[in-house]
């Protein structure tokens, strides 16, 4: 299920923040509270498979812990919160892959996202073109879907990927190169018409 | 230039403040299926950023069980530094006895280095 509404109140996210790089335990596991939705969307969106993006959420939030002292403020709570996630999640990934081949197959048959329900605000058509598009993110290879997650949808920069990835900034430039047009063919066909997906799946059943 | 070219490039072109070649542009204002292919580019990148505010509904108890564990590693933590203040404190009272010891010796040594070295009254 989805939701379009997260709790957006900065000052009081400031204040927690602030309240916790000082100890506080509580005002810490305030921000878990308001946060744990959207870091487990990025946590799914880059593992695709649910039981790591709870692994990821949980690692995640240990070391924000740790290390929320060393959060300087100079970019949002929320920002250093998704380069963490992204950190452990590709971490995750890489020891994961190579147990997981026929827990993937299961995965890539049944994606995340067509188990959604269709926002009540957006037409029948958006809500199935935006499942498709998640559902082929999905389905591109982990080492390119994490640079089009990172970039093209939660807007990290090369540098900032680059960093959390232990990649050049130019590796990371050829991956969302690649992983852009590997996601257009997943898309659409060599005609360009907008059933790239759908014939797969027709050709896989 | 050629359409094939055109579209190995597009994947970058499609970023908004991206450089473009003058004559991959030139090329792109003037073929329709490079300005289609560029098209869907944009509305895959409009919908990746659409995606952003759809946020995932993740099965019950996981806010407990993050909660838990942060809990969890809190007590190991505490417990740590209980034990490096226990194991602080030791080290400082063998060193501080040492030191005494030490400084103990001494005195007698000196002492009697002392009584040594007085000349004997008649």
């Amino acid at each position: 299920m989805t939701t379009n509404e997260l709790p957006k109140e900065p000052n009081e996210l400031d204040r927690l923040v602030a309240a916790a790089r000082d100890g506080d335990r509580p005002a810490f596991d305030e921000l878990v509270r308001r946060t744990y939705v959207d870091t487990y969307t990025l946590a799914l969106r880059l593992t695709a498979h649910e039981e790591d993006a709870r692994d990821v959420v949980q690692e995640t939030y240990l070391r924000a812990w740790k290390g929320l002292k060393g959060f300087r403020g100079d970019a949002q709570f929320t920002t250093w919160l998704y380069r963490i996630t992204a950190n452990t999640a590709y971490t995750t990934v890489k020891r994961r892959r190579r147990h997981r081949a026929d827990a993937l197959d299961a995965m890539i048959e049944e994606p995340v996202e067509t188990r959604i329900e269709a926002q009540p605000e957006e037409s029948a058509a958006q809500s199935a073109a935006l499942a498709r598009l998640a559902g082929a993110v999905e389905h591109l290879p982990a080492k390119l879907r994490v640079l089009v997650v990172l970039k093209d949808v939660y807007g990290l920069s090369h540098e900032e990927i680059a960093e959390e990835l232990g990649i050049s900034v130019s590796a990371a430039k050829v991956r969302l190169h690649r992983g852009r047009k590997r996601l257009r063919d997943l898309l659409y066909d060599e005609l360009g018409r907008d059933d790239g997906i759908a014939r797969r799946n027709d050709r896989a059943v | 230039m050629r359409c094939d070219e055109v579209a190995r490039l597009l994947p970058e072109a499609v970023e908004g403040g991206a450089a473009v070649e003058v004559s991959v542009q030139r090329h792109i204002d003037s073929c329709l299926r490079c300005q289609a292919e560029l098209a869907r580019y944009r509305k895959m990148l409009r919908g990746l950023q659409l995606l952003r505010t759809r946020y995932l509904e993740p099965a019950p108890g996981l806010l407990a069980q993050t909660l838990a564990a942060l809990e969890e590693a809190g007590e190991r933590e505490a417990r740590r530094a209980i034990l490096n203040g226990r194991r602080l404190a030791y080290a400082g009272a063998i060193g501080g006895a040492a030191v005494a010891a030490g400084t103990a010796a001494t005195v007698v040594l000196v002492h009697r280095a002392r009584r040594r070295a007085a000349p004997v009254a008649t």
